[in-house]
This record gives C-alpha cells, sequence and structure tokens, in this order.
C-alpha cells in the first residue's frame, strides 16, 4: 500500500485537464514587472537605472543581506521605470519594469560555467542565493537559507515533493516527466550543500507514470542510485505539506513550532531542485518558471515556461481567457491566493494560475448552518486539530484561548476545514484572522516593551 | 495596462467546496427515512400514515412558530424538523392517539431543540426526548400494541387513534404484544425471518429490519451517515448476545433476534447516528457506539422494560461530550494528547 498520512481529503482532481500538455515557452509580454519583495525576507536593492539596457539573465537586483535573493532580467530589453508597483497584498511594493526588445534574439548572458563537484557546500549556499533561487512551490522562502541549516541539526534526508497534491496543478508533474536529470542533477547538488546522507522522492499515486521516469533515470545513473530513491505516495490532499511527506516518507512528525531539521529532514520542491540541476552548472539565474495555466476560464489550458514577470493580464490573454472567467488564483485552488489586480505579474512562487468560471468555483454566497459536530473537519485535519471548536472560539473572539489550549499556531491553513463542512463555516478563513490578531498583539506587546 | 477587459471576483481560499451542504444531508436523511414510513403504512395502514403526517407536521409548525417568535429566518429549510418529525412518528405504537402524537411533536422541537438554542446545539436526540416525554406521560397508551396487517387496515382506524384529548384512554380489545414483550413477559420467542421483513407487532417503524438497514446502507455509501455507529451497536449487541445465548439460550435471545426485534435497527441506524449528539472523534465514535450497544443489551435482559433502545440513545448522547475530551487525539508534533 502507498505511504500517507491520517485524516485529509479528496477533492476533485481536475489534473485532466492539463496533464498532457508537455511544457511549452510562452512568448513575451510587452512589458514585464519584477517586484523586488517577491520572496520571503528582505526585499533586493535595485542595482540598474531607468533606461539602461540590460541583458536577459544579466542581475538586475542584488541580495540585502542573508535572508534575500537577486533578481535577473528575464528579457533582453530597457529599464523603463523603477517604481512601486501594487503587489499581491495590494500594497504598493518597489518593482523594475522591463521592455523587451521586439527584435532581440533573446539569448540568455552566458555565466561562469561551474563544476558543482568541486564546489564546498558553502559555496553551494552562495550559488543558489546568487542564482535567486528560491521555493518554487508556492512559499518563495529563499533555497539558499534552507539549505543552511543550523550546525547543531544536521540533516540526514532530504525529501523532494513530488506530490503536486493540489488539485489542478500539474507543473510538477511535466517537470518530473520531461527533466528528470536536471533533477538527478540537483538533488546531488542539494544534497552536498547539506551533508545529507539520502533522498526519498514522494508523488502521489496518479503520478505513476512520473515516478517510473524517475525511477528509470535513477537506476542508470551510478551515483543516485546508492542514495535516492522514489517513494509511491497515496492522493490525498495536502499529502505534499511539510508535515504530511515526513510523516508518509521517514515516519516521523516536525515537533510543534519546530523545522524539519529537528528531525534530521529537509523538504525541497521537484521544481526547485530541477531549476538548481539547470542553472547552478550554467551560473545562470533564475528568470522563469513552469506555470499550470488552468480552469474553464481559458481555452489553452497547459503548462507554460513563463518569464518572470509577465503581467497576468497577457498571461490570460495568451491562454485563451474565455467571457465565463470570473475569478483569477496564484497556486492551487485550496491554497492557492485570489488576483485582484490583473496587473500583477508572475512572480518565483507562481506554480499555477487558475481560471475558474462561477461554476467550478466555490459558490460566491453560501448559507451558514450552525455546527452540527458532524465531525468532518475533526476527521479531514492533517494536524488533529479540532477545527470545529476552534471555529466557535473565533466566533467568540477568544483567541488566546485557541493558540494556548487549541495549539491554533500549529495550523498551516491547508484549508481541508472549510472544503469539508456541510454548514459552510469559514473556519480556515476565521482562523487566519485569529492569526493575524495574534501576531499583530504580540508586535505591538513588543513595541511597547521596546518603546 | 488596460485590464478592465475581465472583471473578476475575489474570494479568500480555498477555491473549491464539497458539494454537499447540511440542507443536502438532511433532505437525503428524509429520503432514507420514506421508504421506512411507506412500509410502516403498508403494514399499519391509514393509523400510521395519520401518525406519522401528525408528527412531522406539528414539529414543522413548532419549528416554524418558534422561529418567528424568537424573529430569526425560518430554519424549517433545512429538513431536520422534518426528520425529528418523522423518526418520533416512527417510534410511536400503531394505536397510539393523535392528539398525543401531535403533543409529542410540539414537545420534541420545543423542549428536545430550541430549549438548547435550535439546530446544532441540543444535547439529545429531539425525536427521543419528545419520546421519552410520551412515555413518561402516557405509559399506557404508548406501551399498547395493535397488530400489523389488519384487513381492514386502509379504511379505518384502530379506535384508540381517535381518544379525545385527556379523556381516559380506552385500551381495545384486540391488543398484541410486542416480540421484546413477549420474550420477556411470556418466554414466546418470535420467528427471525418475520422480524427482518416486518411481520411482527411493535411500533410503525421498527418492524422492517431489513428495510431500514438498506435505507442506512444508503445513507452510509453518501457519507452523509457514520456507519462506526450502527457498526459499534450492532457488534456489541451481538458480541454480548451470542456469549449469553451459549450459556443458557432459553433465558438469552440469539443475536439475530436481539437485533432485528424492537427498536434496535431504526434506533442504531437513524437516532444514535444523529450528528449534533453524537462524538466527532473517530474513536469516541465507537466508544458510543459500543457503549449504547451494551446498555440496549442490559437494559433488555436485565431491565424492568421489554425495550431499552431509547434510554441507551438519550445516555450515550448524555456522555458523547465526555467521549470527545477523553478520545481528544495527539495533535501532529506534539507529545501529550491534546497539548493539554
Amino acid at each position: 500500500m502507498a505511504n500517507s498520512f491520517k485524516h485529509g481529503i479528496h477533492p476533485p482532481e481536475k489534473k485532466e485537464i492539463s496533464a498532457d500538455k508537455s511544457i511549452k515557452r510562452f512568448p513575451f509580454a510587452p512589458y514585464l514587472v519584477i517586484h523586488l519583495a517577491q520572496h520571503i525576507g528582505k526585499p533586493a536593492k535595485a542595482i540598474v537605472k531607468e533606461g539602461q539596457e540590460v541583458q536577459r539573465g544579466q542581475k538586475i537586483a542584488e541580495a540585502d543581506g542573508f535572508v534575500s535573493v537577486p533578481m535577473h532580467s528575464p528579457a533582453t530589453g530597457v529599464i523603463k521605470k523603477i517604481a512601486p508597483m501594487l503587489d499581491f497584498d495590494g500594497k504598493m511594493s518597489p518593482s523594475i519594469i522591463i521592455e523587451p526588445h521586439p527584435g532581440s534574439d533573446q539569448n540568455v548572458l552566458v555565466g561562469r560555467e561551474v563544476e558543482p563537484d568541486s564546489l564546498t557546500p558553502e559555496e553551494i549556499v552562495k550559488a543558489v542565493q546568487e542564482m535567486g533561487m528560491v521555493g518554487l512551490g508556492g512559499a518563495a522562502f529563499p533555497s539558499h537559507v534552507k539549505f543552511s541549516p543550523p550546525k547543531d541539526k544536521p540533516v540526514q534526508t532530504l525529501i523532494i515533493n513530488g506530490a503536486e497534491c493540489e488539485p489542478y496543478l500539474t507543473s510538477d508533474y511535466r517537470v518530473m516527466l520531461e527533466q528528470a536529470k536536471r533533477i538527478l542533477r540537483g538533488i546531488k547538488i542539494v544534497m552536498k550543500a547539506l551533508g545529507a546522507k539520502e533522498t526519498i522522492i514522494g508523488i502521489e499515486d496518479n503520478k505513476k507514470d512520473a515516478a517510473q521516469v524517475l525511477k528509470d533515470a535513477i537506476s542508470v545513473d551510478d551515483s543516485a542510485v546508492k542514495y535516492v530513491k522514489v517513494e509511491v505516495l497515496k492522493t490525498k490532499y495536502p499529502q505534499g505539506a511539510e508535515k504530511m511527506l515526513t510523516k508518509a516518507l521517514v515516519n516521523k512528525e516536525i515537533p510543534s513550532g519546530g523545522l524539519p531539521a529537528d528531525i534530521g529532514v529537509m523538504v525541497s520542491n521537484i521544481a526547485t531542485v530541477s531549476e538548481i540541476g539547470e542553472l547552478l552548472p550554467k551560473g545562470q539565474g533564475l528568470i522563469e518558471r513552469v506555470v499550470t495555466i488552468s480552469g474553464k476560464g481559458v481555452d489553452n489550458p497547459g503548462n507554460y515556461l513563463i518569464p518572470m514577470g509577465t503581467p497576468l493580464e497577457f498571461v490570460l490573454k495568451h491562454a485563451g481567457v474565455n467571457e465565463k472567467a470570473r475569478h483569477v488564483i496564484f497556486g492551487g485552488p485550496m491554497m492557492g491566493k485570489s488576483a485582484a489586480y490583473l496587473e500583477m505579474p508572475i512572480t518565483k512562487g507562481a506554480s499555477g494560475i487558475l481560471v475558474m468560471t462561477e461554476e467550478e468555483h466555490a459558490p460566491k454566497k453560501q448559507k451558514v448552518y450552525p455546527c452540527i459536530r458532524c465531525g468532518e473537519c475533526v476527521n479531514a485535519c492533517p494536524l488533529f486539530l479540532n477545527p470545529s471548536r476552534l471555529g466557535i472560539l473565533a466566533r467568540n473572539d477568544e483567541f488566546d484561548k485557541m493558540a494556548e489550549d487549541y495549539n491554533l499556531n500549529d495550523c498551516f491553513e491547508c484549508g481541508s476545514c472549510t472544503y469539508v463542512c456541510p454548514s459552510n463555516i469559514p473556519l480556515v478563513q476565521y482562523f487566519r484572522v485569529a492569526k493575524k490578531v495574534l501576531r499583530e498583539g504580540r508586535q505591538r506587546k513588543q513595541q511597547s516593551i521596546a518603546g | 495596462m488596460d485590464s478592465k477587459f475581465l472583471k473578476i471576483d475575489i474570494s479568500s481560499s480555498p477555491h473549491v467546496k464539497r458539494p454537499v451542504d447540511v440542507k443536502k444531508i438532511m433532505r437525503n436523511v428524509v429520503f432514507a427515512l420514506l421508504p421506512v414510513s411507506a412500509f410502516a403504512v403498508y403494514a399499519f395502514g391509514i393509523s400510521a400514515l395519520t401518525l406519522i403526517v401528525t408528527t412531522t407536521f406539528f414539529s414543522v409548525v413548532t419549528e416554524y412558530v418558534i422561529d418567528l417568535i424568537e424573529k430569526k429566518e425560518s430554519t424549517v429549510g433545512d429538513y431536520s424538523a422534518v426528520i425529528t418529525g418523522l423518526l418520533l412518528g416512527l417510534t410511536l405504537p400503531p394505536g397510539f392517539p393523535i392528539w398525543m402524537a401531535a403533543l409529542g411533536g410540539i414537545v420534541s422541537i420545543a423542549l428536545g431543540k430550541y430549549l438548547f438554542g435550535g439546530l446544532g446545539f441540543n444535547v439529545y436526540n429531539p425525536a427521543l426526548v419528545g419520546r421519552g416525554f410520551l412515555q413518561a406521560a402516557f405509559p399506557v397508551s404508548i406501551s399498547t400494541w395493535h397488530p400489523s396487517f389488519q384487513a381492514d387496515r386502509f379504511t379505518s382506524f384502530f379506535s384508540s387513534n381517535l381518544a379525545f384529548p385527556f379523556a381516559k384512554p380506552t385500551v381495545d380489545s384486540v391488543s398484541g404484544a410486542t416480540p421484546l414483550a413477549a420474550f420477556k413477559f411470556e418466554q414466546k420467542s418470535t420467528e427471525v425471518a418475520n422480524l427482518i421483513f416486518g411481520q411482527t407487532d411493535g411500533s410503525l417503524g421498527e418492524t422492517g429490519g431489513l428495510l431500514i438497514l438498506l435505507c442506512g446502507m444508503y445513507l452510509a455509501v453518501r457519507k452523509m451517515l457514520d456507519w462506526r455507529i450502527p457498526a459499534g451497536i450492532f457488534a456489541a449487541v451481538i458480541l454480548l448476545s451470542v456469549i449469553f445465548n451459549l450459556i443458557n439460550p432459553e433465558k438469552y435471545p440469539s443475536a439475530m433476534f436481539m437485533l432485528f426485534s424492537g427498536g434496535l435497527m431504526i434506533g442504531a441506524v437513524f437516532m444514535a447516528t444523529d450528528m449534533v449528539t453524537s462524538p466527532v472523534t473517530s474513536l469516541g465514535t465507537w466508544l458510543y457506539a459500543i457503549m449504547i450497544g451494551i446498555l440496549i443489551y442490559v437494559i433488555r435482559v436485565w431491565g424492568g422494560l421489554p425495550e431499552g433502545v431509547m434510554f441507551a440513545i438519550l445516555l450515550g448522547n448524555s456522555l458523547a461530550p465526555i467521549f470527545n475530551i477523553l478520545t481528544k487525539p495527539r495533535v501532529y508534533g506534539t507529545k501529550k494528547a491534546g497539548a493539554k
């Protein structure tokens, strides 16, 4: 039987819409917007000036400190403007706007090639940062920071997340089918940086063909065959969450409030290692990514290699957006964020763009019934929290009690509780608000102590 | 940067939703209860039809009126009052006075449900609260049984059905005994096949064991009923029956007899499974079900009453919150169960 975790849900997979579409290159938009704060950590600092000519792949912003990454130009063109642009949260965020040259051959700037085997772990970490690499699964956390765990917590096992448990998304699936060699190259580099002894690639059993492709690639690779293995997981949401993967693959739980390194594990997304395997040896930066465009609101769903900074509007037009489109979502339908403005660009964390119609999206106005204690949420929560009880506490604004007695802060907002609730209670939405209120309260307290 | 070509809505994740809501679940429970009710009418005629319609009507009207008084949006549309009414009707004996049935419907909703705050807040199954009230208030009427499949059942009522309110109950000359009472007080056992296919006397909804089971399976397959509850009750009753039947078959009835007699089937499938009044954790649900099964056996075999399903479920309901607390699972990544 396939490995798995307990609880979880089975939303319709909807992967058939784009699963058989191989990765296709996207055209360049008339302008590209590079947010300098599209990763977790400090924003990058622009190192170009307005009006300056840049080549595709050229560094245009540098990392500001350790928890920060540089940006590279996704196109050969001219820096049109350096100005604040709307970001995801509706805030104005410093950005570089590039106008690609229509006639350019768009060759990527040749980087300084390196032989990964000759690098020390510290040099790999530095090179990964220089690539501007962040987790491509959606969190956009700088990869090199993850690859530098505390010295007292050595990582034994590298877990590669090929679960892709979000419905609709197929970009990781295509990456596994088409980029097996790059993935293995990336795994070796990351393992060296971490000093890990083994790697386990976890793939849901709705992608057995991808698992087979990787197994075949491993079997003909003399070094990978010794320390990389593929494990097939049960298709169940949220199988791809860090906490679920460690449980399913090494049968260990990440301690509450802790890190995977606490149990000797590091989890990385499969597309992330593929990009590292491709770009690091070439000494190039991250300038494009594979994005699934799916949903009934587009006529040409598929998996596209899209330049960073491509505005949503351009993406939608090229994917054949139709008049039934009502919702545009960055990421998957369970945890993705709704886009409010179509000026927003593709960022490093965008694994999918879903264009959903009214019918396929959750109903807009749902009647909320009282909790009937059916226990669906309790049996869905992968962390064994009690969402029903937490929901009642949230309604009464008892946020402290939620955190102290009911482990609110362990919740990673997978949305399973809201998905199953027959009373249509917006549970995960309540929890998000509660966490935010508590976080802001803590910050205020710290400020008042400091002041 | 013209982006006015598309009008988009924003929403907070998750952006997809399981297409099941309270109303759909309740509606399906009503669907599942309809064949059981139809069989009751087939077996007991217009008496059954009138009783079931009366309890349902008064349950729904009571809910409607209370919402009106409380100036709340009417909750009649969620079908839960219909279920309460149907279930109450199905627990009544065929000759039960109609006015008492109406009172039962009112009490179920007013005391069983709204006293606690309405849907989702009640501790006890409302239909069983109504049934308990009727048993306490009208002990004779509720334990007077009439035989099923009377030739004139579709044309005439049992005379006791038409009793005037607060008149002294008239006991019919033809009165039967339920299989459980027959076993308990007269040591007469009933053919199990008759129990399974509903060829016996009893409350309206308790005589068609197999049909109830099938209707319950429909709901369980649609994941609108927790199969663990009937399974746990059956397992406990079967185990106890088999053990004691082996010790003394004269005194202790067989497992099949226990399962298919009285209100066990309808209680286990449709009443103990009420989501509001049963535990939410998986282990808690098993404990709750097994406890109800044990209580049913104990009351039936060693208690003063021939039937114990109602009291067993009501007791189970009272303990559901405690089962939830006792079986609080260990949160992922923490050491102790429930952290605190």
